[in-house]
């Protein structure tokens, strides 16, 4: 009976979801429009219609957006929990990622006061016409940012994760084999292997995979071109449940970008482009001062990369919209975070009414812009791009630098890498931790980019293959680990953080397939 | 060394070579060159560097040196040089398009249309003054393209520019009713007038062209190789036709991009061919990057095809070639230029790898110390792409059993797997084994 309840809760909110939505208004019309057709009969006109939807692929359209859904509906609650449970059910986490907010805010608004900048400003006439004309070649613009810093940098955030407690749990008289050696102190439940072993059935040593088993040496017949073949059938069937879990395997090159639209359900219709047109007016209209920020980060971080330079221009088209993007509120009804919220001076001068900053609620750190740059390989469409991008953000990125409990959520990763470390390789991690060279110091930076920037372009893709389709982002802390496990023999040499550090420095020659693998399902147990 | 009789068949010329190289415990060379090349031939084992006056047994020379002394020096039959007599023929842009449009006509008489039309991947070029009528015939027809005028001998993107108007070139119209006084030379130096591409493909809204490597070990018969490295090289600006005068945008050249304002030298414009073509195969499909590359393939070939008569053939040379290609939204490979020293320095740590190994794989191909059979496909990184012949993929696999599928030798852009291959090969006289 719970089960049902739980079900049709489930149904409700979906439903009131797409409500209202272009999907809801397209399949309206097209049921209208279809009463026309002669196959139509109005003595069961109801089934004549549902089967009219189902040949021309609507219904297979309404089930993708029905899938997404589910992706983000928040887990089912308590009849009486507070909305902020929805966010994040343990109150210490609630409370310290308010702190942290508060912090970054604090920081964001003194350097607008120091540096005599506004928040946000509406661009003179003249200031608008050229940016519309350098509109795609905005890398070519030099601003003077020598006085703007990122607001914040994974290690700040690092640190705010070492100091989180639970204050109902009591580590002090725990024997030290049993206590944890890493740097993150909260018990939050992560799988241990032979629990991944039963979640990642697909990477195991006896199935078939894209990075393994379409390596040169072997033959294309064995399985490369069967899934190649496979994988255009998803495709034609637009199905987007099957594109998912065919991404386990890997997602052939040439069919990638299509795959991880019908997966991430995004289209590139009118109602796309129009909606990133609407933003990028936004970004002509007003100057904000996050755009610096923007700037800054693309500047230091994908502009300097060896692969990624070439699309430093896409990157600011779609930063500077997703800033001004208010849709992507919606998706803090399930994130641990709060919009930030700045208060604005009122016309008449003495009333003061908060008004979120950014628009989007998103305050851009160090590195921000490597979530996008992968995408740009991919996508060279801005409306699909930008799409695309949103979409990986809602539902995978925002979980990499906000405080929760969450299985996705950083502070899990971080905690599962280090107690896969702690229990697989501990002669490793004793050893390390002994040189002052904990590993989460090394690995985090990895981890808060999902591994952007640090691997080739090809392999970080066959990663985000698997992100998306295990629809979770647990892979990231595995490949930490096996990162560790590959590098064991060199980093038992070391004797300090910084020649940790160094062996660590270079990871773009690594396959993660074949490490994943072996880490998984060839570790003794 | 022993002969090694169920090797099979073995030549009686690298059999002459092997056993020079035995009565010599060491190689001979002299190098033109202080970069990449002269580190890659001193770390070679058994490789001596000789003075100037004396014997040697390889000789990797610059083209300067090659005009002064080719005709006087003697060769040895088992010395090897690093350029063909008069290499120029392909690399020249006036003689590579005279070349070009000869073998054209030749191959649409002997042949037919479809197979000329092979040879339509370089733009309609003039030489000036020399077609400077016929040049102005076209220009009319066209009168809104835009032309890019470039030095026939220079190189490293010296003295190119673009032009839409017939003003422009003024100097270059061979009436001899130009000002003396406006030249310092007597005669003005020879250009060609080029066809600009005006819808390049474009990646992050930059133009890019292709550096592609070809090593020609014999031209009578053609016996040519292709690397499977090379890279995409980017213009640090954004491409737009509406100013010419930036030459910066349009040459994509690095010594060009080294001059240009916004130049991080620590960034490097350039991408791994690897790169390249998955980026290709994720926008495109497999398919149609298959046909890109092999349409790529045919630019060397019949490049190659249209000098082969012409070049003196000498069993002492070998060529390694730096082909400069440029693609077009249609994804058309165009032949913009062919090197005959194609630039060894290293714009990186990654560049100076891939230069090197490019080097010991043309030195393995060279195969002074006559370690190949000659039946083989695949050297290091080098695929052999022609051999007197198309040169077809092993295991092809049963589906092209009596069909006309013919699947290339080539790997551009894919995998180089040169230290597996190279293992296959006998462990140099004092190398230490892998």
């Amino acid at each position: 009976m719970d089960e049902d309840v739980g079900v049709n809760i489930i149904i409700a909110q979906v439903c009131q979801r797409l409500k209202g939505s272009h999907l809801h208004s397209h399949l309206e019309k097209q049921a209208k429009e279809c009463l026309h057709r002669p196959e139509i009969k109005l003595e069961c006109i109801k089934d004549d219609v549902r089967s009219f939807l189902k040949e021309t692929g609507w219904e297979r359209k309404l089930q993708n957006a029905v899938y997404r859904e589910l992706h983000t509906l928040p887990p089912p609650s308590h009849t009486v929990a507070p909305p902020e449970h929805t966010k994040e059910p343990l109150s210490y986490m609630r409370k310290a990622q308010a702190c942290w907010e508060k912090r970054i805010l604090k920081s964001l608004n003194s350097m607008c006061t120091e540096l005599g900048v506004p928040l946000a400003r509406k661009r003179p006439v003249r200031e608008q016409k050229d940016l519309v004309h350098k509109w795609t070649e905005m890398g070519t613009n030099e601003p003077d940012l020598s006085n703007f810093r990122p607001v914040y940098a994974p290690k700040d955030f690092l640190e705010m994760l070492i100091s989180l407690r639970n204050a109902n749990h009591d580590s002090s008289d725990e024997a030290s084999c049993k206590s944890h050696w890493g740097l993150i102190q909260v018990p939050l439940n992560v799988k241990n292997i032979p629990e991944m072993r039963k979640v990642f059935v697909e990477l195991g040593l006896g199935t078939s995979q894209l990075g393994i088993d379409d390596n040169i040496h072997i033959t294309p017949d064995l399985f490369e071109n069967e899934h190649v073949r496979l994988g255009k059938r998803v495709v034609s069937e637009q199905d987007s449940a099957a594109a998912q879990q065919y991404s386990r395997q890997g997602c052939p090159t040439g069919l990638r970008a299509t795959l991880w639209a019908l997966i991430l359900n995004c289209g590139n219709d009118l109602e796309d482009v129009m909606r990133y047109e609407q933003l990028k007016s936004g970004v002509i209209h007003h100057d904000l001062l996050v755009d610096s920020l923007i700037y800054k980060d693309v500047k230091l971080t994908a502009s300097n990369d060896d692969y990624y330079f070439v699309f430093e221009d896409y990157l600011y088209q779609i930063l500077l919209c997703f800033s001004r993007d208010t849709t992507v509120l919606e998706h803090f009804i399930y994130n641990s975070a709060t919009p930030p919220k700045s208060s604005v001076q009122g016309k008449q001068g003495t009333e003061e009414y908060a008004l979120v900053y950014p628009p989007n609620g998103v305050i851009p750190f160090h590195g921000f812009s490597m979530y996008v740059a992968p995408l740009c390989f991919l996508y060279n469409e801005p409306s699909q791009l930008y799409r695309i991008f949103r979409e990986m953000y809602v539902r995978y990125f925002f979980r990499l630098h906000s405080i929760s409990s969450s299985p996705s959520g950083i502070v899990s990763l971080c905690l599962q890498f280090e107690k896969l470390l702690q229990i697989h390789l501990p002669q490793l991690f004793y050893h390390l931790r002994e040189m002052g060279a904990q590993p989460l110091r090394i690995a985090f930076k990895w981890m808060v980019r999902a591994f952007s920037g640090y691997l080739a372009t090809d392999q970080l893709l066959l990663l985000w293959d698997r992100i998306l389709g295990y629809d979770s982002l647990e892979i990231v802390a595995v490949l930490a680990a096996a990162v560790f496990a590959f590098r064991a023999e060199n980093l038992m040499e070391v004797t300090s953080l910084a020649a940790a550090e160094a062996v660590l420095a270079d990871l773009s020659t690594l396959k993660v397939m074949p490490l994943l693998q072996i880490f998984l399902f060839a570790t003794v147990i | 060394m022993s002969k090694n009789k169920t090797a099979g068949y073995r030549g009686h010329h690298s059999y002459q070579k092997r056993k020079e190289a035995e009565a010599r415990s060491f190689i001979r060379y002299r190098c033109g060159f202080t970069n990449t090349i002269q580190d890659v031939l001193r770390q070679r084992p058994g490789w001596v560097e000789v003075k100037e006056d004396e014997e040697l047994d390889f000789n990797w020379c610059d083209v300067g040196w090659l005009r002064e002394n080719f005709d006087h020096s003697y060769m040895e039959e088992h010395v090897r040089i690093c350029h063909f007599r008069n290499y120029y023929e392909l690399t020249r842009k006036n003689l590579m398009v005279k070349n070009l449009k000869r073998y054209r006509k030749t191959l649409e008489r002997e042949v037919g249309h479809v197979e000329a039309a092979k040879c339509d991947f370089f733009p309609c070029t003039f030489e000036l003054p020399s077609e400077y009528h016929l040049f102005v015939e076209e220009f009319k027809r066209n009168p809104k393209s835009t032309w890019i005028m470039k030095p026939v001998a220079r190189s490293q993107g010296k003295g190119i520019f673009l032009f839409r108007k017939l003003k422009d070139i003024m100097d270059w119209k061979k009436d001899g009713s130009r000002l003396e006084e406006q030249r310092d030379e007597a005669q003005v130096e020879s250009y060609v007038a080029q066809r600009y591409i005006e819808n390049p493909y474009l990646i992050g809204g930059r133009k890019f062209d292709l550096r592609v490597y070809v090593l020609v070990s014999s031209y009578l018969p053609l016996k040519a190789w292709l690397y499977r490295d090379g890279f995409a090289r980017f213009s640090n600006t954004r491409f737009s036709l509406s100013s010419i005068e930036d030459q910066y945008i349009h040459l994509t050249n690095v010594a060009v991009q080294k001059t240009a304002p916004d130049y991080d030298p620590e960034r490097g414009c350039k991408w791994p061919m690897q790169q390249l073509r998955r980026y290709l195969t994720a926008k495109h499909g497999a398919h149609e990057v298959e046909t890109l590359f092999r349409d790529i393939d045919n630019v060397f070939v019949h490049s190659l095809q249209s000098v082969q008569k012409v070049i003196i053939n000498d069993k002492h040379c070998f060529e390694l070639y730096g082909y400069d290609i440029l693609l077009d939204q249609d994804l058309k490979p165009w032949l913009i230029e062919v090197n005959a020293s194609p630039s060894l320095t290293p714009s990186s740590q990654q560049d100076y790898e891939m230069k090197c190994h490019l080097l010991e794989d043309t030195l393995h191909v060279v195969d002074m110390e006559g370690r190949l059979t000659g039946r083989e496909k695949q050297v290091g990184g080098f695929d052999l792409m022609w051999n007197d012949g198309p040169v077809s993929r092993e295991n092809s696999g049963l589906e092209t059993l009596g069909s006309s599928c013919f699947s290339p030798n080539t790997n551009l852009g894919c995998f180089n797997d040169r230290e597996n291959q190279l293992r296959h090969l006998k462990v140099l006289p004092g190398q230490k084994s892998a």
